[in-house]
């Protein structure tokens, strides 16, 4: 899918914006999990705070904070709204 | 079921799931997302007649309780609190394995009202394994609070299984809930839960899995669940069914179908 020219990665977002799911360039069970836990294409998410060492970072999504590796977060891209 | 698969199967919940029922007694599985008052849904039910210890082998809680209700027992199950049951923590798989192996006479998902989108992921999941699933929007007080209003009748007719609202903390619609458990277990409600369907390719590959499935496992399981899960490439569920479906079969060959 071409949507990297578009988008950013979930990663590059800075505390306090908001984007949306654009797409999820993960596979096999880490795929799974992180739907699993509601964040599927359009799902609004907002950059929360970051970790001493800037990873990881606390991601709100559907009113719960989620924490994610910048190794995933990076392969999750997003349109920043 | 006869006397003799009726204890056949108080020997299976006992041996792999550490569970004790009494004849005629109920098996009431509980599961939820973490943070859902799943807890408070088992004690206001159960009350003080609980035990806890571990799942055997596993370093996972497990609770039991039990009540009574129309001169008939249930025995209530409280599974770890998960997102998911495609098995990747200790948790999910002790709660996969448990409603789908363990085949409990109705399994009661709690969901929160307040978060119902994220939620219903774990109720078609479960409703894709087994049709006797009862869902419970809890915390429908905090809905309220938030401006939420949900329809249950709407909600209960696109599931198909029923629906009931309640406020566990405050015991409302816990009376309902007994009821409709009390239904479903002994079969005076026939539930007809909604199929996710999947794309046509995945479609057209479980319809040629189904035969050699159904075949395989016979009518121990769900054979669309099995297909399902063999696409995906499941290897700890394709272990689970070999350790508690007892197969002359050797795992492999399950997988050979697959192929």
């Amino acid at each position: 899918m071409n949507t990297a020219l578009t988008t950013i990665p979930l990663s590059t977002l800075g505390i306090g914006s908001v984007c949306q799911i654009v797409s999820l360039n993960l596979q096999g069970l880490l795929r799974r999990r992180i739907l699993d836990l509601g964040m599927v294409p359009g799902t609004p998410v907002q950059c929360i705070r970051k970790s001493p060492a800037g990873d990881p970072v606390a991601y709100m999504v559907r009113d719960t904070l989620i924490a994610l590796r910048s190794e995933d977060a990076s392969q999750i891209h997003v349109n920043p709204m | 079921m006869s006397n003799s698969t009726i204890e056949e199967h108080q020997n299976f919940l006992s041996e792999h799931f550490g569970i004790t029922t009494t004849p005629g007694q109920f098996t009431v599985a509980l599961a939820g997302n973490p943070n859902v008052g799943k807890s408070t849904v088992f004690n206001a039910l159960t009350g003080l007649h609980q035990h806890t210890g571990n799942w055997p082998g596993k370093t996972v809680d497990n609770a039991q309780g039990s009540f009574t209700y129309l001169d008939r027992s249930f025995l209530m199950i409280d599974l770890p609190g998960t997102y998911s049951i495609l098995a990747h923590t200790v948790e999910e798989q002790v709660a996969r394995d448990f409603i789908c192996f363990g085949k409990p006479d109705a399994t009661l998902v709690v969901l929160d009202a307040t978060c119902l989108e994220r939620n219903l992921n774990l109720a078609l999941q479960v409703m894709e394994i087994t049709p006797k699933i009862i869902v419970c929007v809890n915390l429908i007080d905090e809905a309220e609070k938030k401006n939420i209003k949900i329809d249950i009748s709407a909600l209960q007719k696109d599931l198909g299984v029923p629906v009931v609202a309640t406020a566990a903390r405050n015991g409302k619609g816990l009376g309902t809930l007994r009821q409709k458990l009390y239904e479903m277990s002994t079969g005076l409600c026939t539930p007809a839960p909604r199929q996710i369907n999947y794309s046509s390719e995945v479609e057209n590959a479980i319809q040629q899995l189904l035969p050699k499935v159904s075949r395989l496992i016979g009518s121990n399981l769900n054979p669309r669940w099995v297909a399902l899960r063999l696409l995906d490439g499941d290897q700890a569920f394709i272990n689970s069914i070999s350790q508690y479906l007892d197969f002359d079969l050797h795992p492999t060959r399950l997988q050979e179908v697959a192929v």
